[in-house]
């Protein structure tokens, strides 16, 4: 069974913060971090491989500096590392990014599962994984907290839904996307982290993978950022100590006045 | 070429696109801008602030979308699970029927389902003018390929130039497919929702990098223009009896039902009855609540006040809540009316799921916890004395 798994290189949002002064993101310093969600999905890839036996192929589209997170991949188990990265790939929103590494995945030919996380925290939209299955023109199953079987082509797996979950199966080749309950991602081995120092990954530019040259990039992005802004900040709320019940009551009556 | 241009023969070396550049890829090379390639994000901040002498340009030579003005119309995607049009829809109902009067154009819905005809006329009710209802049993259960079909197929015939869709498991799963099918564009999780009324766009902002930032996204060039709105952003639309509306049938011949996937059994296990990103009320507890049972002092003030219990990872971690209750970047994104914070510090990854809740009340023992920080209210206290007190309170006044 071959399995590629796609992941993203993305800032640690949670060391992003606003300088109050200027307004503008501090990045400087923030770590460059594999996606959290991403993990799962690698996680759930080797733990495939180790089952029906084959091979984990971790993907991403990236700057060159994202080997890293290919690395890290490998670090866990992965076998294979596929950087696609290309100064033609610059401004790619999510249309552009599923249809580039369609083409990449579509060159590596012959997979079974492709696994992604169920969205990037730096982007939070969720789209890229069912772009790529639309693309590709493959079934898909989103938001998978279990995989139950593999048998006969086919795959049984539990979708997390709002309420619960349902049992969806679906014909391989098939494209997932999973949640943070799939499993718990171990830590890397030793061997894992040399093997990682001295892989080699593949590196593909837009020429290796082809495809429409006007679905690549910004040419190939309907969507545009006009403008960001700083959000306003919340007004200082109104807190409370000392006596508990006198706080409580206080703060109910303020909770009332503006219900009125 | 594609891409940001800096014309050095009109730059006058102000530096005011260093200052506006809020991912510091802009810089002073020989008292010309240079733009680092690596860090630049195309935000156009740049851009804006270079109005004098418009010296930095991004250019786009993206395709456009042949006929692009006969796109007419703002479309809602009126999800339902198990034959109930969710909440969400009536909350894009209300948003859409204003972007519409705006442009002085129709709202339509597209209603997929079987049996689920008789829901037609409540969203007619709610503010659609039309709704496109495709009724088959094959669609009972939700599966990707014939919902994305069919609805590509019903924009390609009718020509709407935008459509919402709620950022749920189905609507997040289809309108990606859709989006590529017909290769248009699709901003997720949009908190506000505008027109431009210039030129017809539509604008649509969204919190990134963890809510750090807004950004206002547009597609230009590329119809239908779709975006995905989250639960409890928008205020729903009011009912009106008297509404009336086109209700239309739309019927397939059985390609456009085939579908690789099917689904085995559904299964409901939210154990409070309120799903969390739909309630009004969220009371949520966090490490300092101790241990499994003391959740049950929450659920008690969640009862008085008709709302959900939410957790933190750090209580979901101990396996004191079940997962579907997280609150947080690992969890879901929430934005109740009221969020009611017990015994949560406050970490950035369970922020940047509940900021934009409209109240937040905070009970901590720690007054420099950083949850104090994103509260309209707090107390600070212990949250086994508090809690119970509030309750009690509230049941006085409510």
């Amino acid at each position: 069974m071959n399995i590629i798994v796609c992941i993203k290189q993305v800032p640690d949002t949670t060391e992003v913060r606003i300088d109050p002064i200027t307004k503008n993101l501090v990045r400087e310093g923030v770590k460059s971090i594999v996606n959290p969600f991403d993990a799962y999905a690698i996680e759930e890839g080797v733990r495939l491989k180790e089952k029906f036996g084959g091979k984990v192929i971790a993907l991403t589209m990236g700057p060159p500096q994202a080997d890293a997170v290919l690395r890290e991949a490998i670090s866990l188990g992965c076998d294979e590392g596929v950087l696609v990265t290309d100064r033609a790939f610059a401004g790619s929103d999510t249309l552009a990014t599923s249809y580039t590494l369609s083409k990449a995945i579509e060159k590596i030919k012959d997979y079974d599962i492709i696994i992604c996380g169920k969205q990037a925290v730096d982007g939070d939209t969720a789209q890229v994984g069912p772009g790529i299955a639309a693309t590709l023109d493959i079934p898909q199953i989103t938001y998978v907290r279990k995989i139950d079987e593999i048998k006969d082509g086919l795959i049984t797996a539990e979708r997390a839904t709002e309420d619960g979950y349902e049992i969806a199966q679906t014909k391989l080749p098939c494209l997932l996307t999973v949640v943070k309950e799939v499993n718990v991602p171990r830590l890397p081995s030793l061997k894992g982290k040399m093997k990682a120092k001295s892989a080699v990954i593949t590196m593909w530019k837009a020429a290796d993978i082809g495809g429409e040259e006007n679905r690549l990039g910004l040419k190939g992005s309907p969507t545009e950022v006009w403008k960001i802004f700083t959000p306003p900040p919340r007004p200082q709320g109104k807190i409370y100590e000392g006596d508990a019940k006198e706080a409580v009551n206080q703060l109910v009556d303020a909770i009332k006045v503006i219900n009125r | 070429m594609s891409g940001i241009k800096v014309d050095k023969n009109k730059c006058i070396g102000c530096t005011l696109c260093v200052k506006a550049c809020p991912f510091g890829a802009m810089s002073m090379v020989d008292k010309k801008a240079f733009v680092d390639l690596d860090k630049c994000q195309l935000c156009n901040s740049c851009v804006e602030t270079c109005k004098v002498v418009h010296a930095i340009e991004i250019i786009r030579e993206t395709t456009r979308t042949p006929d692009m003005e006969k796109y007419k119309g703002i479309w809602v995607f009126a999800e339902q699970r198990k034959g109930v049009v969710q909440p969400v829809v009536f909350e894009l109902l209300g948003k859409a029927r204003e972007l519409a009067d705006k442009l002085k154009v129709d709202v339509a819905c597209v209603l997929m389902g079987s049996n689920i005809k008789d829901k037609a006329e409540d969203l007619i009710h709610r503010g659609a003018d039309k709704v496109y209802v495709v009724d088959n049993p094959k669609l009972e259960h939700f599966l990707d390929e014939p919902y994305a079909r069919i609805m590509a197929n019903l924009i390609r015939k009718n020509r709407p130039e935008a459509i919402l869709c709620p950022a749920t498991v189905v609507g997040r799963s289809v309108i990606s497919r859709v989006a590529v099918q017909l290769r248009v564009g699709l901003t997720a999780d949009c908190t506000g929702l505008d027109i431009d009324l210039e030129n017809g766009y539509l604008m649509q902002t969204r919190p990134a990098f963890g809510g750090n930032i807004m950004a206002t996204i547009l597609a230009k060039y590329h119809r239908p223009q779709l975006a995905t709105v989250r639960h409890k952003v928008f205020k729903e639309a009011a009912v009106d009896l008297k509404r009336k509306g086109v209700v239309e049938v739309v019927n397939y011949d059985n390609s456009f039902f085939v579908s690789r996937t099917k689904i085995l059994k559904v299964v409901d296990e939210v154990t409070s009855t309120v799903n969390i990103t739909e309630a009004n009320v969220i009371v949520s507890g966090g490490r300092a609540m101790g241990g499994a049972e003391n959740f049950k002092m929450l659920e008690e003030l969640a009862n008085v006040l008709n709302g959900a219990v939410g957790a933190s990872r750090a209580a979901i971690d101990e396996g004191w809540m079940p997962y579907s209750h997280q609150v947080g970047q690992t969890g879901k994104t929430v934005c109740p009316t009221v969020y009611i914070a017990c015994g949560i510090s406050g970490q950035i990854q369970h922020l940047v799921g509940m900021q934009s809740s409209n109240i937040i009340i905070a009970i901590n023992r720690d007054p420099s916890a950083p949850i104090f920080t994103v509260a309209n209210y707090g107390i600070i206290g212990d949250v086994f004395e508090v809690v119970p007190l509030l309750t009690k309170r509230f049941k006085e006044v409510l």
